[in-house]
C-alpha cells in the first residue's frame, strides 16, 4: 500500500497524518492548521505518486491531533483528504473527512449584511450541496458557494 | 399541532401541513372573530426600519384581540443610537411582552434575535432576507380567492431578483402542485438559488420576458414595484422602472378569472383603472394581514391550539 510506504519514509511517533489533499490543496491545510507557526515537527510533501489522484500533497505532524472542529475545517478545503491518527509508530485509526451537515462557527458568512457580521454571533451553515461545496446560512439564508467561502 | 412559544422567523421553517394550518386558523378567526381572544397579552413592536402595512396590520391585529402593544416605529430614539447590540434590546423587550414583532435592516437578525428571547419572534422583514408573515397572507389571499393552490399557475412579474416576497412565496408555493411563471427583465431574474431549489423539488416552471407571452396561461399574477432602492444608479432604474404595466389592455389576453395581486405599495405597475375590475386583489390581500397575524400571534400565544 502507497499509504504504509509513505509512513515509513518519515514516521512520526504520536501525531496526524493527513494523506490524499490534492496538490493544489496542500498549503491551504498547512494555514487552516496554522502550521506555519507551529512548534510541532511537521512534515509537508507535495507532488507525491498516488494511485488515486495522480499526484498528492500530505501534511504529518508530530504531537498533535485535531479536533473535531479542525477536521471539519479541513474537509471543507481539502475533501478528498484522509486522516491517520498515530500512536506509537502505527495507524491508530484512518477516516477520510467528511463535510458535514451542519458547520457551526468555523466560516464566515460572505453576505456584508447578515447579523453574523454585525453583532457577535456563532456562524452556522447548512451543507445543501456537497459537490460542488454550497452552504446556506442560518441566519440570513443566503447561498454561498466553495469559492466564496471563508474561514472565520 | 404545537405553535405555542414557537417563533416565525422564515417560510422555510413551515412544512405544507404547518402552513395550511396557520391557513385554516386565519379562516376562523376572520369567521368569528373574538375581541377578547388575547387580553392580557403584550406584543412589543419593534421597528428597526420604518414600515407602514406591517406595524399598523400586526398592532391593528393585535388590538383588536384585545391585547396591548408596546414598541418603536423607529430605531431613531432607542438605545440603539447608544450603541446596544440587538441581542440586548431583545433581552430587554423579553421581560416587557408576551410577544416581540421586529423589523430590521440586517439579513438574520430575526433568528438571532429569536435566539435571545424567551418569548416567541415573529419577523416582520430582516433586510432582503424573510417576510414570512406576508407569505402566509399572500397563500392566504390564493386560498381564499381560488378556493385551492394545487393545480395553479402563479405569475410573478417585475423584480424578481430582488423581491423578498417573491422569493418566500415562490419557496412556500414549492410545497403544492404548481406551476409558476417568472415574467422580469434578464437583469432582473429570479436568482439560480432559487431556482435549484425549485428544481430540487420538481416544481415545473417557465422564465419569460415578455409578459404577453405568458399572462394568457395565468390564474394568479403577483407583480411587483421595481425598487429604486435597489439600484445603485438612477439611469440604471430608470430603464427597468416601467417595463412591465398592467393596464386595461391586457384584458383581451388574460382568463376571465385571473387574480392580480401586488404587495404593495405600487408606483406604476398597476394602473388604478383596473382597481375596480374583478381582477384586482391587491387591496383584499393587503386587508388579509389582519387575519393572518391575528392567526400567528393567538397561535404563538397558545390562546389557539
Amino acid at each position: 500500500m502507497t499509504g504504509e510506504k509513505t509512513l515509513q519514509i518519515s514516521a512520526i511517533k504520536d501525531g496526524t497524518v493527513i494523506d490524499h489533499i490534492s496538490t493544489a490543496n496542500t498549503f491551504k491545510v498547512l494555514d487552516l492548521l496554522n502550521l506555519r507557526s507551529s512548534e510541532n515537527l511537521v512534515t509537508v510533501g507535495m507532488n507525491l505518486e498516488s494511485r488515486k489522484l495522480g499526484k498528492k500533497g500530505l501534511v504529518k505532524i508530530g504531537g498533535r491531533f485535531l479536533t473535531k472542529q479542525e477536521v471539519d475545517k479541513i474537509s471543507l478545503v481539502a475533501p478528498e483528504a484522509n486522516i491517520n491518527i498515530i500512536k506509537d509508530y502505527e495507524v491508530k485509526k484512518k477516516f477520510s473527512v467528511e463535510i458535514p451537515d451542519i458547520i457551526q462557527g468555523i466560516i464566515k458568512c460572505a453576505n456584508t449584511n447578515c447579523i453574523t457580521n454585525k453583532e457577535p454571533a456563532k456562524t452556522k451553515f447548512q451543507v445543501v450541496s456537497r459537490n460542488p461545496l454550497k452552504v446556506r446560512c442560518h441566519y440570513c439564508e443566503r447561498v454561498v458557494g466553495k469559492e466564496n467561502i471563508e474561514m472565520a | 399541532m404545537e405553535f405555542k412559544n414557537r417563533d416565525i422567523i422564515s417560510i422555510r421553517d413551515f412544512s405544507k401541513d404547518e402552513i395550511l394550518y396557520v391557513l385554516k386558523t386565519a379562516a376562523r378567526v376572520e369567521k368569528r372573530p373574538n375581541p377578547s381572544l388575547l387580553r392580557g397579552k403584550v406584543m412589543a413592536s419593534l421597528f428597526f426600519e420604518p414600515s407602514t402595512r406591517t406595524r399598523l396590520s400586526f398592532e391593528s391585529a393585535m388590538t383588536r384581540l384585545g391585547g396591548e402593544v408596546i414598541g418603536f416605529a423607529e430605531p431613531d430614539n432607542t438605545s440603539l443610537k447608544k450603541g446596544e447590540t440587538l441581542w440586548d434590546t431583545i433581552k430587554m423587550a423579553e421581560k416587557y411582552a408576551d410577544v416581540i414583532v421586529m423589523r430590521h435592516p440586517v439579513e438574520g437578525a430575526a433568528r438571532h434575535a429569536a435566539e435571545a428571547a424567551s418569548v416567541p419572534v415573529i419577523n416582520g422583514g430582516d433586510g432582503a432576507n424573510q417576510h414570512p408573515t406576508q407569505t402566509m397572507l399572500d397563500l392566504y389571499t390564493i386560498m381564499k380567492s381560488k378556493g385551492k393552490i394545487d393545480g395553479l399557475n402563479i405569475g410573478f412579474l417585475g423584480d424578481l431578483k430582488y423581491g423578498r416576497t417573491v422569493h418566500s412565496l415562490a419557496i412556500a408555493l414549492s410545497h403544492f402542485r404548481t406551476s409558476l411563471y417568472f415574467i422580469s427583465p434578464e437583469a432582473l431574474k429570479m436568482p439560480d438559488s432559487y431556482l435549484e431549489e425549485l428544481d430540487g423539488k420538481g416544481i415545473k416552471y417557465y422564465e419569460e420576458s415578455d409578459m404577453l407571452k405568458a399572462i394568457g396561461r395565468l390564474d394568479v399574477l403577483y407583480a411587483t414595484r421595481i425598487q429604486k432602492e435597489r439600484f445603485p444608479d438612477p439611469l440604471e432604474y430608470k430603464k427597468y422602472a416601467g417595463v412591465y404595466k398592467l393596464d386595461k389592455t391586457i384584458i383581451p389576453h388574460v382568463k376571465p378569472s385571473l387574480k392580480i395581486m401586488h404587495p404593495l405599495p405600487r408606483v406604476d405597475e398597476i394602473n388604478p383603472e383596473l382597481d375596480g375590475t374583478p381582477y384586482a386583489l391587491y387591496f383584499e390581500q393587503a386587508g388579509n394581514g389582519i387575519p393572518v397575524r391575528q392567526a400567528l400571534l393567538s397561535l404563538v400565544l397558545g390562546r389557539i391550539k
